[in-house]
């Protein structure tokens, strides 16, 4: 009986990872084909193979502005976190704080990071500009999801630690932070993502008249130049890097979580 | 500080006259009077909702009285709240630690030297027989299992009184007669004092020298029973005609006082 089970779950598991690579080889080939049968010219539409061709032949170039985004998020992304989890530690250690700064924090959530790029882009030089993007759009997720976190303690474990007197850091340390870990966890793996939708959109934002050299920024140079390909591959290369960060902060989740949290159990294990 | 009467001048603990009121109106006790002698163990009998958790929770001071008081003996001395384990009725561990740690935790929070915690940690886990499971998490072990370490910790700072908030209701039959009988040892064992909650008259009556019945609308004792069949108690008293007697006035006494209770 078991045996079958697993055969089952096996064949469900390749068709869990054929079935979008099948998809994705049709699209590309129905693609290819399109192109090369209707003559599209590459500035309308480039074939899959010239995009390749083009990630290739511009690598180094590709690759030193994928470097320098990716720089940008992930530093977007660690004053995000640490910026999240400490504001909302503090808020839960002081209601008075909470209700001073909560309200604008929503407000820089709530306003569209588009609008405010070009503003920062006045004040900030232009790095600090697209670093504080990434960091407005990916900071409120994880003070959300650890605000959640914080508050979602068992009330009985609360009343033990407070039946063997346990201060306030204790508490905190021992109780609070592990049991709000895996919406700490959950926060971090959304601003993954945005702090690179944060970081694109400042760096788009900033345009030709940023001396950046981030993929975005080769994106809206390579429209200008009408060099469609190269802004295929650039996207391309920004879709690869925003699936990698998402996996491996999923990778991270697991890792931490796996021994004690249902969301990262495996069935019958 | 209230100065203890002489009538309570024995006891360990006394609730006076107490009565609780919640912010939403709520009256779950009002004049609950009740006295704990050191080295019994009492078993606290009632209906849902007739406010035996929050009892519990008073004693322990987790929450306080809106009415009457909390006497402590005075040989108990100050900080005798460091003196209570509690047994909640989930084991209540925390999923993140292992065995260990969970078991060790009171200890830690007390700052204890980790050397002498270790020791004591694996003293408690072989009592609870629970002696190779140190470093397991709680979601690999079954509930009774479970329901041990949370025992295990809070008998690690032997406390002066226990108190258990139907620890064992949620286990199954087998389960629960095997911690029945764990526990009775280990209170013999330990010379401890141990307040029981439970809504089985079963339960009440195989494990306490003293049932404490409640009724309902609102809290307060309805009647006491000693149940004076000697220690230690195994299953030869299960079937015995002394236990069925005593379970058949725990049970009238019990129907009585849900009659006797307002709407619970
Ligand atoms: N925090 C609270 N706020 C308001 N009302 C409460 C609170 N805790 C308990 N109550 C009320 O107090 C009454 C007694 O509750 P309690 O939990 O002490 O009952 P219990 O005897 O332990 O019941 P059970 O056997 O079901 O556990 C109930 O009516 C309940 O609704
Ligand atoms: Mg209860």
């Amino acid at each position: 009986m078991s045996a079958h089970r697993s055969d089952r779950d096996r064949r469900e598991q390749a068709l869990r990872v054929g079935l979008p690579i099948f998809v994705l080889v049709i699209a590309v080939a129905a693609w290819e084909l399109a192109v090369r049968l209707a003559n599209i010219p590459p500035y309308v539409l480039p074939a899959p193979g010239q995009i390749l061709q083009t990630l290739f032949a511009d690598r180094s170039l590709l690759v030193h502005s994928l470097l320098v985004t990716l720089v940008t998020t992930f530093e977007g992304f660690v004053l995000a976190a640490a910026g999240g989890i400490a504001l909302a530690v503090l808020f839960n250690q002081s209601r008075l704080i909470e209700y001073s700064l909560y309200p604008y924090a929503v407000i820089l959530q709530v306003t569209p990071v588009v609008a405010i790029a070009p503003l920062l882009l006045i004040y900030l030089p232009q790095h600090l500009a697209v670093l504080a993007c990434a960091w407005i759009v990916a900071f409120f997720p994880v003070l959300a999801n650890t605000t959640l976190g914080l508050n979602s303690v068992d009330r009985n474990l609360t009343d033990l630690f407070a039946l063997y007197g346990a201060s306030r850091g204790e508490t905190l340390w021992r109780l609070k932070l592990p049991s709000a870990l895996p919406y700490i966890l959950g926060g971090l793996r959304i601003a993954g993502g945005l702090s690179l939708i944060g970081a694109v959109v400042a760096e788009i934002a900033a345009g030709s008249a940023g001396a950046g050299s981030g993929l975005a920024y080769r994106i809206a140079e390579s429209g200008y130049r009408l060099n469609i390909p190269r802004m295929f591959a650039a996207l391309l290369l920004l879709s690869a890097a925003g699936i990698v960060i998402f996996y491996l902060l999923s990778l991270l989740n697991y890792l931490a979580l796996r021994r004690w949290h249902e969301s990262a159990l495996t069935a019958d294990k | 500080m209230v100065l203890p009467t002489a009538s309570h001048f024995d006891a360990l603990v006394a609730l006076r006259n107490v009565g609780k009121t919640f912010p939403n109106g709520i009256v779950a006790l009002a004049g609950l009077d009740f006295a704990v002698r050191p080295g019994e163990f009492v078993a606290l009998l009632g209906p849902s909702g007739c406010g035996k958790s929050t009892a519990l929770r008073i004693v322990a001071g987790l929450s306080e009285p809106t009415a009457g008081s909390v006497e402590w003996s005075p040989a108990t001395g100050r900080g005798q709240q460091s003196r209570i384990g509690f047994v909640f009725q989930e084991p209540t561990l925390m999923p993140w630690a292992s065995v260990f740690n969970n078991v060790a935790l009171p200890l830690k929070l007390k700052g204890v030297p980790a050397a002498k915690i270790a020791e004591r940690v694996e003293a408690v886990l072989d009592r609870v027989g629970l002696g190779a499971f140190g470093r397991a998490f709680p979601r690999e072990l079954s509930g009774g299992m479970r329901m041990r370490v949370s025992i295990a910790r809070a008998l690690i700072t032997e406390p002066q009184l226990l108190l258990l908030d139907e620890p064992f209701a949620a286990l199954d039959e087998i389960t629960r007669f095997k911690l029945n009988d764990d526990l009775l040892r280990m209170w013999q064992a330990l010379r401890t004092t141990i307040v029981f909650v439970t809504h089985s008259v079963f339960e009440s009556v195989y494990l306490s020298s003293r049932v404490v019945v409640m009724a309902a609308g609102p809290g307060r004792v309805f009647r006491e029973l000693a149940v004076d069949a000697s220690y230690p108690r195994d299953r030869g008293f299960r079937t015995s005609a002394e236990y069925g007697g005593f379970c058949r006035s725990a049970s009238e006494a019990l129907a009585q006082a849900m009659a006797a209770g307002g709407e619970a």
